[in-house]
């Protein structure tokens, strides 16, 4: 593999810091991300949570650089991979980091397959751009891969369309494509969102299997609270285009620092709790294009006091070392 | 796939049988006397009805008089045209000549189309994209009625780039300008329809997916966004490429090319029953070949059709 200058094996295997996206639209701007922090080492999960429209997909489009441009734009921020801030690189240099470095999978694998393409071109085709390989030795990696993400019958559905596989078929042939180039970092944008249940939790022990052989960094974007607690390591709970609660998963589901992980904690339901009425969190989250002052929850949050509804909005106050929550109130809400 | 052409080839042939009955009612069975219509304002003699009621069959039942007809258009008679020159004849002088001018007209109409089509939609509300907006909608608010005669006098006789007419036997350089003309006729339509098509799959999610694959944007569009985004067009250039064929009746007029519509048009003024059938006969057979490979050329291009 060609090396990228400046690749420092020592720095962070992915770090983002003070990252703004904001769309520009015609109706206004709307900033999709204020100030996303986080970062990832080999081997690890990350779990991004979050309501849709929080921003969690617009920050994983930004990291690999295909945010549609115009309207999205990257208005601050580094996003550090191994040392290099990628947002500055060169977009043939930011290519080639794509699939070969970062990779990505999608949350509805139907629509993000070519659908004109057999699966093999599509996986052979990452082959044949980032390695030069010949079409013959390009097919046989292809029919590796699925192999690899245990699709029976592997050499003769290479030759298949995407509609004619199953849904959980796909997604593993979206891993597959995903993981051609043995990347070290994966970011999985709800990629179980579009299956049944019994599907979802085999696409996620074989994305755990995989990156466990492959020691991957692990970025997996879901609103899913459920599918979070088993496979996560730390979680980043955003809002509103913030990361607003960073923390070890066992932290968080036991005791929450941020009145909004809280929020969402209470509305899963829960067997014990039968017959009594669902905590749901009132109120819908903020359009971007007018985010309230102060913190963007304090409209929906049940701790909120005045500072909560002035400028500047909550720091990153430090919980525990590295755990940190952007609360004003957090040891209220520790404490509850 | 075996399966789908077959499917599509039994279409044809009702399609065929459909069409060719209707023309043929249309033309002799549907009027009050068939050989009057067919001889147009001159008077006829005893003995010429007669013989034309004979020849036409026009003593037995409707469904036979078809039966007739088919059989000798199937074993490639087409009959007599009124000036008694064999139908078949002409079409074989007549058909060379508008398939090259079709065929000319389609490719310069469906290049440029495909192009811009691209271009603009790459570059959606930019400068390029909106001189193209303004020069379709102008072209497609210009009948060809008025765009051939223009062309003919601007191009062909105050500037003298090509030959104002074309005559017997034409060259490829005499039909540019007439093949020019026509294409203009149908490519603005497939400049817009190539347009939305590729926005549309711009925004597609396999676009995001292909681009995160690391490929080059070039490679995104020229292999995964062309395919999707030339399904619909290649089904209104089939269309068009049909249109085309079945005769240009006013540029063939203007620019003097002996083609189908040139001869179609004189049937017509000359009230010449057997050769406007004859004709357009042709021209459903023509139609349906130009369909049916349209229509495989669309399997190819979109698996999920195959399939269904």
């Amino acid at each position: 593999m060609d090396v990228l200058p400046g690749v420092d094996p020592r720095a962070p295997l992915l770090e983002v810091t003070d990252l703004h996206v904001e769309f520009r639209t015609q109706y206004g701007v709307a900033k999709a991300v204020n100030g996303a922090n986080f970062w990832l080492s080999p081997g690890e999960t990350l779990a991004i949570l979050g309501e849709s429209g929080c921003g969690k997909s617009v920050t994983a489009q930004a990291i690999m650089g295909i945010l549609d441009s115009p309207p999205g734009f990257i208005t601050k921020g580094e996003v550090r991979y191994r040392g290099i801030d990628l947002l500055t690189l060169p977009e043939e240099q930011r290519r080639k980091v794509r699939a070969n470095r970062i990779a990505m999978i999608f949350q509805d694998a139907l629509s993000a397959l070519n659908p004109v393409y057999t699966v093999g071109f599509q996986l052979a085709e990452v082959f044949r751009i980032h390695r030069g390989m010949s079409r013959g030795d390009a097919k046989k990696k292809a029919v590796e891969l699925l192999d690899q993400v245990k699709i029976p019958a592997a050499k003769a559905r290479v030759s298949d369309y995407p509609h004619q596989f199953s849904g959980g078929m796909r997604q593993r042939v979206m891993i597959a494509m995903a993981l051609a180039l043995d990347p070290e970092v994966l970011i999985a944008d709800e990629p179980t969102t579009a299956l049944d249940v019994t599907v979802q939790a085999q696409i996620m022990g074989l994305l755990a299997e995989l990156q466990q052989q492959r020691n991957m960094g692990l970025i997996l974007i879901t609103h899913d609270m459920g599918v979070v607690a088993d496979v996560a390591d730390r979680i980043s709970v955003m809002y509103a285009g913030k990361v607003v609660e960073e923390a070890a998963v066992y932290d968080i589901y036991s005791r929450p620092a941020h009145p909004y992980t809280r929020a969402l904690l209470e509305s899963i339901p829960r067997l014990d709790m039968k017959g009594q009425q669902l905590n749901v969190i009132r109120g819908l989250p903020p359009a971007l294009t007018d985010v309230p002052r102060g913190c963007a929850f304090n409209p929906r949050c049940r701790y909120a006091k005045d500072p909560c509804r002035q400028d500047p909005a909550p720091p990153a106050y430090a919980v525990a070392p590295h755990r940190t929550a952007r609360c004003h109130f957090f040891r209220e809400v520790l404490g509850d | 796939m075996f399966r789908y052409i077959v499917r599509r080839l039994l279409q044809m042939v009702l399609t065929f049988f459909g069409a060719t009955f209707v023309v043929f009612a249309l033309m002799f069975a549907n009027q009050d006397d068939p050989l009057q219509a067919l001889a147009g304002e001159r008077p006829i003699t005893e003995s010429q009805r007669q013989a034309l009621t004979e020849r036409y069959h026009l003593d037995e039942p409707f469904i036979a008089q078809y039966w007739h007809y088919m059989k000798g258009m199937l074993t490639g008679d087409f009959g007599q045209s009124l000036t008694g020159r064999q139908i078949g004849d002409m079409l074989e002088a007549a058909w060379p000549v508008t398939f090259r001018l079709a065929l000319l007209a389609a490719v310069i109409a469906a290049v440029i189309a495909i192009v811009a089509g691209v271009a603009s939609a790459i570059r959606r509300g930019g400068t390029f994209d909106n001189v193209t907006l303004v020069f379709t909608l102008i072209l497609l608010s210009m009948p060809i009625v008025v765009i051939a005669p223009l062309a003919q006098l601007l191009f062909g006789i105050q500037l003298g780039w090509f030959p104002p007419t074309s005559g017997a036997d034409p060259s490829m350089w005499a039909l540019l300008l007439p093949a020019l003309v026509l294409a203009s006729s149908v490519f603005a339509t497939q400049l817009r329809v190539t347009r939305t098509s590729v926005a549309e799959n711009l925004r597609a999610d396999y676009v995001r997916t292909a681009k995160a694959k690391g490929l080059a944007f070039r490679r995104v569009i020229s292999v995964h966004v062309l395919r999707n985004s030339l399904i619909p067009v290649i089904t209104l250039i089939g269309v068009d490429l049909g249109n085309l064929m079945a005769g240009a009746i006013v540029t063939e007029g203007v620019f003097n090319i002996p083609g189908v519509g040139f001869n179609l048009a004189r049937g017509i003024r000359t009230e010449d029953g057997p050769l406007v059938v004859g004709f357009v006969s042709a021209l459903v057979i023509i139609f349906l070949i130009v369909n049916l490979l349209v229509d495989l050329l669309y399997a190819a291009l979109d698996p999920r059709i195959r399939y269904e």
